[in-house]
């Protein structure tokens, strides 16, 4: 783990996610974009780890631009983060990225095939209209994809369902009337996802609280967080500079054998 | 609506922005003095001919910084001037055009930046131009003045950075035609400049674009009073020219919405059944005109529309605008309105487009505004706030 635990943003992200799922929840998040400003930000140090040093990266629906401040500290990468929102869009110019306003419902047009090294949609995935053409699309214009989502699998969110209530968590913090979420998802659902479409799974790390979990992740943990591309040898041209993250798993598993 | 209508006066550059600066004045920049640069070097221009000699109108606000790190060129667009902020100090009603975004503590603020603003080659409104006296026959100009292009106006903008001992700007700035020159400089000038603002701009004029253009000089030259372009000698100026072309301007600079916001199918004063100004958008367009006419040179007008025409970075590079834009290693900061249909925000996506293709520094907005055009002379909250929070990031708050 390279991700430089000297950034700021990385101590906030890692703070904030202290309070666990289950803990005393605002039904408000901050951000007006998909990704969740409030909710800690416990996949970041993840994603700088899987990144090689000066990577060309795109972050989709980048809110607030703090994950790819974040990465420039962290590794140095070179990118653009795409937002819709007005305020989002201001706050990724004062932290100093490279930010496009765009929609990202009508998919990635203007960018060529294969020309990032990574395409990260961050917390975002759940709030899209159309999931399955965005994530098409990342595969089209970057060699790797990097997804994360909040996995509502988790033991808190099934116990509230059990008790006949919509979850409402730190994760999800948000009521059904005004969630922004309207394609959540399991580890289970996104693993069958990548299976039926026989994408190649780098890595995938499950987090409780921040920190990664082995044991029945799609019970326990909160955020999910995968590295994936098309295919294992598909040809995608692999950035020159391109070093296996440090902590990637060993046996690359295809997608099929994830737990299901 | 009131703020639209100033802004609108104020578009119409040094005329006088009426009470436009009536709460502005308290942040302006203050009575301000227009100067004058002579340049007697040759400047060859795109055309194939050149001036021997010439003259720039400008304007300063705030001061220069320890090492002359901190200017900032503002370029203006069609029929604009020098004159970007503060007022005359015998004329306070005649407010820079664009002094709402320029002045202490406003988004480019002056006391942090040293801005320049430039009349470009060719106008009328005290660089040379058309109205000025060829030194070789001791006659106005008229239409003898070469055509000049956005980048013989990028060409004379760095002559006057060299006399005012600007190695690198921190940045240029314009809105559309402006946008285009921040563009050219960002292309020709490499070394010399930081960052570009390029707002409500294209990489080029559509055909529709060129159409409008066409139309208005058809008017112009279609005029009896044109006289070939040397109406000067006949005591007479083509106005009638100039308000038609003034007028079809104006119908492209605001939204069909804002159109009908603005005046609908209000009448004057009935139906008279006559061509008199019936409707009140009759009115307004007449009223622009007739301005218009009296303050703008025709000859001005048919050389800005060219210039505007024949931009073009990427006619070298077979098209390829990211090609064009290969030698641009400045930071851009790239701004578009919705509903701007002369300059939609496609066309500023293609600038982003190649410059992302490129790797360079790039951010876009898309600032949400019913206003069209007109907008980004328009004190949007969002726009603003964008202008600022880049301006922060061209020179950070020490």
């Amino acid at each position: 783990m390279s991700a430089g635990p000297a950034s700021s943003h990385g101590a906030q992200a890692r703070a904030a996610n202290g309070g666990g799922v289950g803990a005393e929840l605002s039904n408000k998040a901050a951000g007006a974009t998909g990704r969740n400003a409030a909710v800690a930000r416990a996949d970041f140090a993840t994603i700088a780890s899987w990144l090689a040093p000066g990577a060309q990266v795109l972050d989709l629906g980048c809110g607030d631009g703090s994950l790819l401040a974040y990465l420039k500290q962290a590794k140095a990468v070179r990118g653009y983060g795409i937002e819709i929102a007005d305020e989002g869009v201001l706050a990724s110019l004062a932290n100093g990225i490279n930010v496009l306003q765009s929609d990202l419902e009508s998919g990635l047009a203007g960018f060529a095939d294969a020309s990032f090294d990574c395409v990260i949609l961050s917390q975002t995935l759940q709030a899209m209209r159309h999931a399955e053409e965005i994530v098409t699309e990342m595969l089209r214009v970057g060699s790797e994809v990097i997804v994360t989502f909040p996995n509502f699998g988790h033991w808190s969110h099934r116990l509230q369902i059990l008790r006949g209530r919509m979850p409402v968590s730190q994760s999800l913090p948000y009521q059904w009337f005004d969630t922004p979420n309207i394609h959540l998802c399991t580890v289970a659902d996104f693993d069958a996802f990548l299976a039926e479409r026989r994408y190649f799974v780098a890595n995938r790390v499950v987090l409780s609280r921040g920190s990664p979990i082995r044991a029945l992740p799609n019970l326990l943990g909160d955020l999910a967080v995968y590295r994936f591309r098309k295919s294992q040898h598909d040809g995608t041209r692999r950035p020159p500079n391109y070093a296996p993250a440090e902590d990637e798993n060993p046996r690359d598993r295809p997608a099929a054998t994830i737990g299901r | 609506m009131l703020r639209l209508a100033n802004a609108m006066l104020s578009f119409s550059a040094t005329t006088g922005g009426t009470d436009g600066g009536r709460q502005i004045q308290n942040v302006s920049v203050g009575p301000v003095v227009a100067q004058l640069a002579r340049f007697d070097d040759e400047l060859p221009l795109a055309c194939g001919r050149s001036l021997n000699g010439f003259e720039l109108a400008f304007e300063t606000y705030g001061a220069f910084n320890a090492d002359r790190s901190n200017a900032v060129l503002v370029c203006h667009a069609l029929n604009a001037s020098h004159h970007v902020a503060g007022y005359y100090a015998e004329e306070p009603d005649n407010v820079g055009w664009w002094d709402n975004l320029i002045g202490p503590g406003k988004p480019l603020d002056t006391d942090r930046f040293f801005v320049i603003g430039v009349n470009n080659l060719g106008s009328c409104f005290g660089s040379t131009g058309p109205t000025s006296r060829d030194p070789a026959t001791g006659r106005r100009w008229g239409s003898d003045f070469p055509i000049v292009t956005v980048e013989d106006w990028v060409d004379a903008q760095a002559r006057l950075a060299d006399r005012l001992g600007i190695a690198q700007f921190a940045a240029v700035m314009g809105g559309s035609l402006g946008g285009m020159q921040a563009l050219a400089w960002g292309i020709r000038y490499p070394q010399r400049i930081r960052h570009a603002l390029v707002i409500a701009a294209a990489p080029n004029l559509s055909a529709q674009n060129i159409a409008f253009n066409e139309v208005s000089r058809q008017a112009i030259l279609s005029d009896p009073d044109y006289h070939g372009g040397h109406f000067d000698a006949h005591a007479t100026k083509p106005r009638r020219g100039l308000r038609v072309a003034r007028m079809i301007g104006h119908i492209t600079y605001l939204s069909d919405h804002q159109m009908e916001h603005k005046f609908g199918r209000d009448l004057r004063d009935g139906l008279q059944y006559s061509f008199a100004p019936e409707f009140e958008i009759e009115s307004y367009l007449r009223y622009q005109g007739e301005k218009f006419a009296e303050y703008y040179d025709a000859n001005t007008y048919l050389r800005v529309t060219k210039a505007l025409d024949y931009f073009d970075p990427a006619l070298n590079t077979g098209g390829e605008l990211a090609r064009a834009l290969e030698p641009a290693t400045c930071g851009f900061l790239v701004v578009s309105f919705t509903t701007d249909w002369r300059f939609p925000p496609a066309r500023s996506r293609e600038i982003v487009g190649a410059l992302v293709d490129r790797r360079r520094d790039v951010s876009y907005a898309e600032i949400a505004a019913p206003h069209g055009h007109d907008a980004f002379l328009l004190d949007n909250p969002q726009y603003h706030a964008i202008i600022r929070a880049y301006f922060a990031r061209v020179l950070p708050p020490s």
